[in-house]
């Protein structure tokens, strides 16, 4: 019976071909906003890391001004200090933990085939990868030496390993990181977290580094934070050491805590550790100390935006109206073949049936619709992607969102047409006979 | 085969009752061609949508094939209609986007026969209204006459024990109306019952039984022809 509905409805569709348009034009022109700004909606709130969000931790501690917060309503740092997160480091509660920065080198090949060019890179420890899950294609971490002592060694993504090395196993062979020599000891496979939750300070859905250095590094060869750096206190700063030393926060720090025993005792300890701090005439603030789970992390950095909301509402409200208008043709094109309704119901078609073959009708059209809301959407996010350029990365469908795209059509369709479908099969059969 | 007693219709508006059918009582007999004449507005299309099951009534009984139909869901209304009943209207009322194969599968449809069934039905029903070969025709590309054999061939490809029919020739000339009704009697001498409502006084002569309906009431039976000989006539 459904095959014999929707040759039906295709031949109703056909008879009236404007109207059909104008409702299939409807339908798709509220699903092609309303995906447009799905698509960017659900890629800003995307779970990066989903196998892991609840045990994931950004460490937050209230080392602001104690004349106001960092942000309304009292909220702390998004980053640490440099002395307070080698004094994190020390902790053995989490299962792993990554104190990290965002740098950058100017990279070449050993051969200078290629000429230099500058890589981002992430300054960090070696749990960063296992914490985070990233995916290694060739060779592996460096070893935890490297954390504290200097060792040249670089892990490569992906991207670069591709261009340097034509995507060869690069591990064992050296490239040039600002003129040193940097032996590969691994090559990332394809690795993009959605939004680059791990550090929302600079750009939240830029790729990740190119690059990756060991955090033991960084005073050795006095690197630089090529990110944020926030400061409340004025100081002086002479020297590298200085800087290390002053109350700028600059640095993130991951903790990875498996259950609320070690949340418990870690939030005790950072807390410990701010009191003793506080004897030392730091942390003037009120004791304020955070371990912010993934995803609460990415509201706290406003990783999507209230306009983004307040447009994803907007779009949805535009669906309705053309559903609205939709219902208004509906009820003329049902009512408009009253006399085939009545006909068929003469000839022994039950209400249901005819329920169910204007609602297939209705669900064709809104299919029709939501191929066309699809086409649409794809327009709207290529001139996203035109107009917007860090927002790249977002204005992609994937299958997921084209299967919510077909469903958000069928079953407002579907909505739309319940009523002028009812409204149809609740006619007497009886009088309207005669007027064919 | 149908039996009305003491039917009752009232049709009512914020300031206007209508008795479309007073105390309408009528038998039918299985086998029997029964003509209903009436002026306009007597209630004969009234008697004929509650005798279709397409309307309901307000008070009375009313026996169809031996079953009460007086309080049935209107699925089993439906079905009823699908399974026992057989339509035939003045204008017709074929489906105008559907070719004739189509529009008389329309009722099987419903029924849920399967496709090879409802295919030999069809074809058998074209056969016998001699459009076999107009089976892929649009209503559109059809005379009035042969319009009006689809629609004969979709009320029998239903094989119903009653056939109703409202006006069958009206829109049709006096030679497509002799040939519409030529078949009428072929199908009635097969055993179908019919009751035909019409106007003309002519046509209403061919039926074994003629009622004439006034004020919503039976004020008249005039018999042409015994329902024995109609029934022995439809065993030969």
């Amino acid at each position: 019976m459904l095959i014999y509905n929707l040759k039906l409805a295709l031949k109703s569709l056909r008879r009236n071909p404007v109207l059909s348009l104008l409702m299939v034009g409807a339908i798709g022109l509220g699903i092609g906003v309303c995906m447009t700004t799905l698509t960017v909606y659900t890629l800003m709130s995307n779970n990066p890391i989903p196998q892991k969000s609840d045990v994931l931790y950004a460490v937050q501690l209230d080392s602001w001004s104690p004349d106001e917060p960092w942000e309304e309503p009292n909220l702390p740092p998004t980053q640490l200090t440099w002395r307070d997160a080698q004094s994190l480091l020390q902790s053995d509660i989490p299962v792993r933990q990554a104190v990290m920065f965002r740098g950058g080198f100017a990279l070449q090949d050993m051969a200078e085939k290629l000429p230099p060019f500058a890589a981002d890179a992430r300054v960090t420890t070696r749990d960063f990868f296992a914490l985070f899950e990233v995916p290694f294609q060739y060779g592996a971490a460096w070893d935890v030496a490297a954390d504290h002592d200097p060792q040249q060694v670089v892990v490569l993504s992906k991207k670069i390993n591709d261009k340097v090395f034509g995507g060869a196993n690069s591990v064992g062979q050296s490239v040039k990181l600002d003129n040193r020599e940097y032996r590969v000891i691994g090559v990332l496979a394809d690795w993009l977290p959605t939004p680059k939750f791990y550090d929302l300070n600079n750009g939240n859905f830029n790729e990740p580094e190119e690059i990756f250095v060991p955090f033991g590094l960084t005073v050795p060869l006095e690197l630089q934070s090529r990110g944020n750096s926030n400061g409340w206190k004025v100081e002086a700063i002479t020297s590298y050491q200085q800087g290390l030393e002053s109350e700028d926060v600059w640095l993130q720090y991951w903790v990875e805590l498996p259950n609320a025993k070690s949340r418990e005792a870690y939030q005790a300890f950072i807390d410990q550790y701010v009191m003793e701090q506080k004897k030392l005439g730091r942390f003037p603030r009120p004791l304020n100390n955070r371990l912010t789970p993934v995803m609460q992390w990415l509201q706290v950095n406003k990783v999507v935006t209230e306009d983004s909301r307040v447009l994803l509402g907007l779009s949805f409200l535009f669906l309705a109206v053309c559903l609205l208008n939709i219902v208004g043709l509906l009820l003329a094109k049902f009512l408009g073949k009253s006399a085939e309704t009545a006909l068929r119901r003469a000839l022994g078609a039950t209400r249901g049936q005819i329920l169910t073959k204007n609602l297939v009708e209705v669900g064709l059209i809104g299919v029709l619709g939501g191929a066309l809301g699809l086409l649409l959407s794809l327009a709207g996010l290529q001139a996203i992607k035109a107009l917007y350029r860090n927002y790249e990365r977002l204005v992609q469908l994937n299958a997921e969102l084209l299967l919510v795209a077909l469903l958000i059509a069928l079953l407002s369709s579907l909505l739309a047409g319940i009523y002028p479908a009812w409204r149809a099969a609740r006619q007497s059969p009886a009088g309207l006979l005669k007027t064919q | 085969m149908l039996q009305m007693n003491h039917i009752s219709k009232v049709f009512r508006t914020d300031l206007v009752q209508t008795h479309a059918l007073r105390d309408f009582s009528l038998t039918v007999n299985k086998g029997e061609f029964v003509a209903v004449t009436g002026p306009s507005g007597s209630g004969k299309t009234t008697f004929l949508n509650i005798a279709g099951l397409l309307e309901t009534f307000d008070t009375g009984s009313y026996l169809l094939d031996g079953q009460d139909v007086s309080h049935l869901s209107d699925t089993l209304r439906s079905r009823l209609r699908n399974e026992k009943i057989g339509f035939i209207f003045q204008s017709f009322n074929l489906i105008p986007d559907l070719n004739v194969f189509d529009n008389v599968d329309v009722p099987l449809r419903y029924r849920g026969l399967p496709g090879g069934e409802r295919r030999q039905r069809i074809e058998s029903a074209l056969e016998q209204v001699g459009l076999a070969s107009r089976a892929k025709h649009l209503p559109s590309q059809l005379s009035g006459g042969q319009q009006q054999r689809v629609a004969i061939a979709r009320a029998l490809a239903g094989s119903p024990s009653i056939l109703f029919a409202d006006e069958p020739t009206g829109n049709l000339d006096s030679l497509m109306a002799r040939q519409v009704l030529e078949m009428l009697e072929e199908i009635n001498a097969r055993g179908t019952t019919i009751v035909m409502v019409t106007h003309d006084a002519e046509l209403a002569r061919r039926a074994h039984r003629n009622i004439h309906v006034m004020d919503g009431q039976v004020t008249d039976f005039l018999e042409f022809a015994s329902v024995e000989a109609a029934t022995a006539a439809a065993l030969v």
